[in-house]
């Protein structure tokens, strides 16, 4: 899409973005694991302004039964967003936007989870999104993921996700709101990081090959960081002060 | 969409086949099925066209009317393109609200057009911030063999390429058509999509539903005039390494170039 007129300077000639980062700086991360009573999982993540909330239930009998998978268990996964999680209320329906992250969310987080141990089972992941900033489904995705390792699933690796993008003609980390609004592309990735697999990529917007493979290796480092952090909270819901 | 249901048999001689980097149906890993395009199909459209690609049919229609813009966007003209699968494509299809597989289809063929900016919209006011012409591009699987994304996304662009729109005229505030005259749309590039999947450690243009059915994983690129990418979308159960990724890309662009011909002759431009 054309780049509107804009007012906000989104990097200006110290290559500082709108929000102070410089090009390859993520905003903040906080991830904490074990947040729910119930659920058998749970992570609450904050990412920027995101705030999220995500919690895993199962492996658990499916419902409705003809869903189950006989050689093997099925995820389910439903991303959400509360109707005052953005400045213009959003109607609590699941829109077009939300069925189709909750999918892409779904199959970036399949390849990790050691379904064939749970054959007809099934695995529900719930992701609320409580308020909404740049890169909420990057966001989501890594306290989904980190919900599934507390809820002792069996996993191949963890999953983290970080959005790159290209603003003001340059390749930057971890696009916010106004620079996804106002910038030229957005593509978030997700990566298991041991196995260097690449589970979701999405693009919006107009990249020269040059740039898409620089794009690429940009959203990776950012993911590498995301698993710092993922490491960190379940390291400190099992091993920590906390912990019991 | 209809995942098709192969039997292990089939799946087998496909993965055997690609270990000599054969396919099923004989075609080379980067080479899509044939491609089929006949625009003005539908007269009543004010732009159309029946695509074929293999045995995946998909008819696509462009309505075009005066519209009020989106709020945060008065300065331009509107464009939506949608996409379903009709009960008569496949016997798996049932009749109802669209599923999650469905909906993907018609966002990402919906994105691709749209990230490309192949229509200049704001050439498409018919007064700021009140009246504009919105472009509606609906498009209906008819048959399926797989990769419904790049024969919607193919018949989508061959039908904007083959559209006119009528001419209107603001008048005490309302748009009056005025009848017998119409314009070519403004078009800026011209937006193609190529799907591969991944099966294995191989890279397949265009899978067919056999394939479609035993992929690891799929991805659909979609290119621009200039060769640039303009968007992605990644799919299925699987992933791809970051090399796979940038092989992509480039198969995406080299395979985009020779598609953009074939649209390119059929859309009349």
């Amino acid at each position: 899409m054309g780049v509107k007129k804009t007012d906000i300077v989104l990097l200006d000639d110290k290559g500082i973005r709108c929000d102070g980062r410089t090009i390859d700086q993520p905003r903040r991360i906080m991830i904490k694991a074990g947040v729910l009573k119930n659920a058998n999982g749970s992570a609450y993540i904050e990412f920027g302004e995101n705030k999220i909330l995500a919690g895993v239930f199962g492996p658990r009998d499916v419902h409705p039964k003809h869903l189950a998978n006989t050689d093997r268990g099925i995820l389910r996964c439903r991303y959400h967003m509360q109707p005052y999680s953005v400045s213009e209320r959003k109607n609590p329906a699941p829109s077009r936007r939300e069925i189709e992250i909750s999918k892409v969310i779904k199959e970036a987080l399949e390849p990790a989870v050691m379904l064939e141990n749970f054959p007809r089972t099934v695995v529900d992941v719930f992701i609320e999104i409580l308020q909404a900033d740049g890169g909420s489904r990057c966001a989501a995705l890594d306290a989904a993921a980190v919900a599934l390792a507390d809820a002792g699933i069996p996993m191949r690796d963890m999953v983290s996700a970080c959005a790159a993008g290209k603003v003001a003609d340059t390749i930057v980390l971890d696009i916010n709101n106004e620079e996804d609004q106002e910038g030229q592309a957005d593509m978030p990735v997700a990566l298991m990081p041991n196995l260097g697999k690449i589970t979701l990529i999405q693009l919006d917007g107009v990249l020269t090959p040059q740039e898409y493979e620089k794009c690429i290796d940009t959203a990776v480092s950012g993911c590498k960081l995301v698993y710092e952090v993922q490491k960190n909270a379940l390291r400190d819901k099992f091993f920590g002060d906390s912990a019991q | 969409m209809t995942s098709a249901i192969i039997d292990d048999l089939k799946k087998k001689k496909i993965t055997a086949l690609l270990k000599d980097g054969q396919r099923i149906d004989g075609r080379a890993l980067d080479e899509p099925r044939q491609i089929t395009i006949d625009t003005g199909v539908i007269p009543k459209a004010e732009g159309s066209a029946r695509v074929r690609l293999g045995d995946t049919e998909v008819v696509c229609g462009i309505k075009i009317q005066p519209d009020k813009p989106f709020p945060d966007l008065g300065d331009r003209g509107i464009f939506i393109c949608t996409a379903e699968i009709m009960p008569l494509a496949d016997p798996t299809v049932e009749t109802g609200p669209p599923g999650e597989e469905v909906i993907e289809l018609a966002r990402v063929v919906d994105r691709g057009i749209r990230e490309s900016g192949m229509i200049d919209l704001t050439q498409l006011v018919l007064q700021k911030n009140k009246t504009v012409i919105g472009i509606f591009v609906d498009n209906s699987v008819t048959d399926y063999d797989g990769n419904l994304f790049d024969a919607c996304s193919y018949a989508s662009v061959a039908s904007i390429l083959s559209c006119k729109i009528p001419k209107w005229e603001m008048k005490d505030d309302a748009p009056i058509k005025v009848d017998g005259q119409v314009i070519d749309p403004p078009i800026t590039t011209l937006p193609v999509s190529v799907t591969m999947a991944r099966i294995g450690d191989q890279i397949l243009v265009d899978p067919n539903a056999d394939e479609w059915g035993c992929m690891d994983a799929r991805i659909t690129i979609t290119t621009n005039s200039a060769g640039n990418i303009c968007a992605i979308q990644k799919g299925g159960t699987d992933g791809f390494t970051q090399e796979q990724l940038v092989k992509c890309g480039q198969i995406s662009i080299a395979t985009g170039a020779k598609i953009r011909e074939i649209i390119k002759k059929v859309g009349g431009s």
